[in-house]
């Protein structure tokens, strides 16, 4: 059975949380740059070179790109065949971000309780999810989520009659509805089907996918494709002071359902997407 | 062409931004968010002075990253306004003349400021590496227990902002969709 010590998980979270919120990764420089030569509207294409510099300046100066480096949203592939040994699995996650956090001077942005609201001041506890697959792998992924873009977010319990236009509507009145709020371009993780949390969870998943590659269902590819259209059509543009670039991807990730059921989920991002992933 | 604007913002500052107005501001400013704005305005409520004075002044929507060695500040790029929403008709009536942030804001602030003369600036959401390069100094004054949240004067050079919503109420997020998709027809 293949063995893997806590403190190479803490190690490795740590570098995730600092990387992701440093470095822009390189499929979302490259729908920067696209968006950039299809936009013909002078504020946007101002506001687009804008964050692309901003890129440059974090990645040369080792920076966060954003003041809000979000709450640290961690996922594992934990092969079955995989033994962690020397501590608890969860409380080294914890012990990473809390690393990350501190030593990479990124905000602390986690409160203990959300009525009584004192800052934890290590942006501690993780959001953490954990997939046990077959094999000897383990993979962590780390997401650092700001709050502009998830206060934006929606979900809705369709009914089956609904259908695909109905899940249509909704994607599109979600990201009208979020407006200029979660500094567009955005990047829309879409969850549809299986319950309430499942159609939450498949829309954060869809935010991890590289915008390089579509759903493999050629259905859900098209979807991905009509509703990028759709939303840029809206003409909300970079910051929402027009133009062309509202979304620079639309994610869409899938799951069984109910007979009586169509949940769908849409977790809004902003340009930056943050997620870094390592093999353990 | 940028307008080059310097704090306090008098009247007259102010009546000359116009929603879509490109701005360079230079000055003092002062920072708040979600729980500095919760304490001011109980402050206001018991009667008693505020940690600095409001009148033609500006606040920024923004809890930074913490600094390195060297630099006065890290990242500090807008917070979405309308979480302020429920405080600031109270903070423009006791003077405040600027706001600094991203996003809508509701009907009530919107008439706050055609009533008392105010201007809702927007950063570049999403550009903190960027925009901390304009500020060049920064002190808490205020509320250090709130961490990124405390209030913090900075001293900022040619800020570059956007005017949202001018003092006539004009709000560019509108203005300007509504001239993007009239290019498309």
């Amino acid at each position: 059975m293949k063995e893997i010590h806590v403190s190479e998980i803490t190690k490795t979270v740590k570098k995730l949380c600092i990387d992701a919120n440093y470095y822009l990764t390189e499929d979302i420089r490259a729908r920067l740059k696209e968006a950039r030569s299809n936009e013909n509207f002078a504020i946007a294409q101002n506001i687009l070179d804008v964050l692309m510099e901003n890129a440059d300046i974090a990645k040369n100066e080792a920076r966060p790109m954003c003041q809000d480096t979000g709450m640290a949203v961690v996922f594992l592939e934990i092969g079955q065949e995989v033994h962690v040994v020397g501590g608890s699995l969860e409380d080294a996650i914890n012990e990473g971000v809390r690393r990350g956090y501190t030593e990479g001077y990124l905000r602390k942005s986690v409160v203990d309780d959300p009525i009584e609201r004192i800052n934890t001041k290590d942006n501690t506890p993780a959001i953490i999810y954990y997939d046990i697959i077959p094999g000897d792998t383990f993979k962590v992924t780390v997401a650092p989520k700001g709050f502009g873009s998830e206060n934006m977010s929606q979900i809705k319990m369709l009914k089956p009659s609904d259908g695909i236009e109905g899940v249509k509507d909704f994607v599109l009145k979600v990201v009208k509805e979020a407006g200029p709020n979660p500094c567009p371009p955005i990047v829309v993780g879409i969850g549809i089907g299986g319950t309430f949390d499942k159609a939450a969870f498949l829309a954060k998943k869809a935010l991890l996918r590289s915008t390089n590659e579509r759903n493999s269902k050629p259905f859900y590819a098209e979807l991905e494709k009509e509703l990028l259209g759709t939303i840029n059509d809206l003409g909300i543009g970079p910051q929402g002071f027009g133009g062309r670039t509202t979304a620079l991807a639309v994610n869409v990730e899938t799951y069984g359902t109910h007979i009586a059921g169509l949940p769908v989920a849409v977790n809004i991002n902003c340009h930056a997407t943050r997620h870094g992933e390592a093999h353990l | 062409m940028s307008k080059r604007i310097t704090m306090p913002l008098t009247k007259e500052k102010i009546e000359d931004l116009e929603a879509g107005d490109s701005v360079l501001l230079t000055g003092t400013i002062y920072t708040a968010r979600d729980a500095a704005h919760k304490r001011l305005v109980e402050l206001l409520a018991e009667g008693k002075d505020l940690p600095f004075d409001v009148e033609d002044q500006a606040i920024y929507y923004v809890g930074p990253t913490p600094a390195k060695e060297g630099q006065p500040i890290g990242s500090a790029g807008p917070t979405t306004s309308y979480r302020m929403d429920a405080y600031t008709p109270q903070l423009l009536e006791k003077g405040l003349k600027g706001m600094i942030g991203k996003g809508m804001r509701s009907g009530e602030v919107i008439e706050a400021m055609k009533t008392f003369g105010a201007v809702y600036f927007g950063a570049i959401g999403g550009a903190a590496a960027l925009t901390a390069k304009c500020v060049k100094s920064a002190e808490v004054i205020a509320y250090e227990d709130l961490g990124a949240e405390a209030i913090r004067k900075l001293y900022v050079e040619e800020l570059p902002l956007v005017v949202v919503i001018d003092a006539k109420g004009n709000n560019y997020y509108k203005i300007g969709q509504q001239e993007y998709l009239e290019t498309q027809r």
